[in-house]
């Protein structure tokens, strides 16, 4: 279990003060300009050396994105935060734009200076009124002190941040479709190469980042990269926000090391499973795009990007979505079939007409209304548009569908079963 | 999911003056002849004066930001989150629908709002004062189930709290924000007890601030 003392967002809850006064009691803006004095490649290395992975989702190295940035000053710099948070299970970064807004902004200053940008912009998801209130509200304090700005903390540096935010669009937390939302557009992503290292937000070089991990940045300078790397296990370093949802007495968002085992963080935290651990049923542990994993799995699961990957499953986001053996699976992974059917942008014709297709023999897997071939049919269909979109969403939206079927194929045909001799019952009477 | 406008529209559209100096304060943020990235604000803007979007709203953020009315057009269609046609003049229930929020009881959510406002999403209450849809993830899925009104979060919800909330609504009462079984955020049940903090004032601003 983390200790209190390795803990890095002391507020995640919002108990304390959360004006900068508050702020600065728990050590955020102390000094930053004898970080950004050490020089960028120093703050770049710093986190290459820490082993931080991205928490966005997909566990990419931090540092190593950060040099990708050119070198020249051609152009305008960029570093775009996605906090357009909408993984269903993830509520994350949340709490840190309502409650620990001081650390993502001083987190901005740092990166962004590192690689040379002159302006942040963080794109907040358009339901998230209230933390984007408390955002605008940290920006303001943190001008009015001047650590923002012309002369940014005194440093003679200038670099702006600005809050931007989106309407209800899943999609816009893929990266470059972020980029198209800031532009104006519609968020549909854009075609890589070119990276957004090379042409970005308004043709720019610009860096997309999670909410959390530049939020945890000013701490691994002050505390030192070795800090950082010796907490969790090789090559999943660190700390994490996890957040556990669905069938816990204590549904909650904690802070806690890497690598722990999923079973100690449902009971240390959450009260455990409702009616104990042997009533789980399953467990998507990274939001919803990242197969499940079924009990037998789960009884030995570390959370990290590693552990869960031999397990043809993933970290993700870090959001615990726990299942008992109440739940309806089939109908649960439907649900997300549906969440996918609603956010694909329709660029691309697999994931447009795709995501269709899925939800609607899904649909009908519920009921049982199916025949068993339609299961192998909907496993080919998942494949056919896995890898054949532009973005992600199509991949996130095959994974849930081939992670039941892995593990719950048995339930699923007997609900055929079940459903085709009730028919046969229903017709002779 | 296809999305049109309203057949029904006003004559026009003008941003309330607080919300124009709001506006031309927002073309700021963004590089020379990049007004365009202000779009959704602005926009966003027009429908917390108006409680949606109308055509005239469009045309007149074209008009402002300088961009041809149909690229403000297919970004008013593309987001979801910009109504296209008059909501509840109350409030109108998002309800979360997906899977996080499903486990722990959003379908018993939807039913409440079926039997007390309209069987089907996107309809008026008969007096107009209502109205509900079912949403994708919100995003608060440590505090499931959640209905978002306006710009607030109403989480933790049960069948009863839930009923008192649209009793609330009716009422015109101004029901507090946040978790309805006393948690302060998405803490664990247990530390709720050990801290507990009043909620400042500002925490609980009223539902509709912007409205003309």
């Amino acid at each position: 279990m983390l200790k209190e003392k390795d803990k890095i967002f002391l507020n995640i809850h919002g108990f304390h003060d959360r004006s900068i006064k508050g702020v600065m009691s728990r050590g955020c803006w102390n000094d930053t300009k004898a970080l950004i004095s050490k020089g960028p490649d120093h703050i770049i290395k710093t986190i290459q050396d820490s082993g931080l992975r991205g928490r966005g989702g997909a566990g990419f190295p931090t540092g190593l994105k950060w040099s990708f940035m050119p070198k020249s000053n051609e152009k305008p710099k960029y570093l775009v935060v996605n906090a357009d948070e909408s993984e269903p299970g993830t509520c994350k970064d949340r709490e840190i734009l309502r409650h620990e807004p001081h650390s993502l902004l001083e987190g901005c200053l740092l990166a962004g200076i590192a690689m040379g940008c002159s302006a942040s912009y963080i794109y907040i998801r358009g339901e998230y009124v209230r933390e984007r209130e408390q955002l605008e509200v940290a920006i303001n304090e943190a001008y009015e002190k001047g650590f923002l700005g012309k002369n940014a903390c005194k440093t003679g540096l200038s670099f702006d941040i600005y809050s931007h935010h989106g309407a209800g669009a899943y999609i816009c937390g893929e990266e470059t479709a972020l980029l198209e939302s800031l532009e104006g557009r519609k968020g549909m992503p854009r075609m890589k190469p070119p990276f957004p290292a090379g042409a970005g937000l308004y043709g720019c070089p610009t860096t997309v980042n999670n909410v959390e991990s530049i939020a945890v940045v000013p701490t691994i300078l002050r505390r030192g990269s070795g800090w950082f790397s010796g907490l969790g296990r090789k090559n999943n370093h660190g700390t994490k926000l996890f957040a556990i949802s669905g069938h816990v007495n204590s549904p909650c968002v904690v802070e806690e090391e890497m690598s722990i085992s999923l079973r100690e963080l449902i009971d240390k935290h959450c009260g455990g499973v409702m009616s104990g651990w042997d009533n789980l049923k399953a467990v998507i542990p990274g939001g919803a795009s990242v197969p499940l994993i079924p009990k037998s799995v789960c009884d030995d699961a570390l959370m990290d990007f590693d552990w869960l990957k031999e397990q043809r499953s993933g970290l993700g986001t870090a959001a615990v979505i726990v299942m008992d053996q109440s739940t309806d699976i089939i109908k649960a992974i439907w649900r997300l079939s549906k969440f996918y059917k609603h956010e694909s942008c329709g660029q691309c014709t697999p994931c447009r007409e795709g995501t269709g297709w899925m939800m609607r023999i899904m649909e009908r897997l519920v009921i049982g209304q199916a025949s068993v071939e339609e299961i192998d049919m909907l496993v080919e269909i998942t494949k056919q548009v896995e890898g054949h979109t532009i973005c992600a969403l199509g991949d996130a939206a095959a994974w849930p569908i081939q992670g039941l079927m892995r593990h719950f194929r048995n339930e699923v045909e007997d609900r055929i079963m079940t459903y085709s001799s009730q028919k046969a019952i229903q017709a002779a009477e | 999911m296809l999305r049109r406008l309203s057949t029904d529209q006003p004559e026009k559209f003008n941003f309330t003056k607080v919300n124009l100096n709001w506006a031309k304060a927002q073309l700021k943020k963004y590089p020379k002849g990049r007004q365009a990235s202000a779009v959704i604000p602005i926009l966003w803007r027009a429908q917390e004066q108006e409680g949606w979007v109308s055509k005239p709203a469009i045309e007149f953020v074209a008009d402002f930001l300088d961009m041809p009315e149909v690229r403000v057009l297919e970004v008013a269609t593309f987001y979801f989150m910009f109504h296209l046609k008059p909501v509840g003049s109350k409030a109108h229930f998002q309800v979360c629908g997906t899977t996080p929020c499903m486990l722990r009881g959003s379908e018993e959510l939807m039913n409440v709002c079926k039997a007390r406002i309209n069987e089907k999403q996107h309809s008026l209450s008969t007096d107009g004062s209502m109205s509900w849809e079912e949403v994708e993830c919100l995003g608060g899925c440590a505090n499931a189930p959640l209905v978002q009104i306006g710009s607030d979060y109403f989480e933790d919800l049960d069948k009863s709290s839930f009923e008192k909330l649209i009793a609330d609504v009716e009422e015109d009462k101004s029901p507090v924000p946040g978790s309805r079984t006393g948690r302060f955020s998405s803490e664990p049940a247990s530390m709720t007890k050990k801290y507990s903090r009043k909620k400042s004032s500002s925490e609980n601003a009223s539902i509709e601030r912007f409205r003309g």
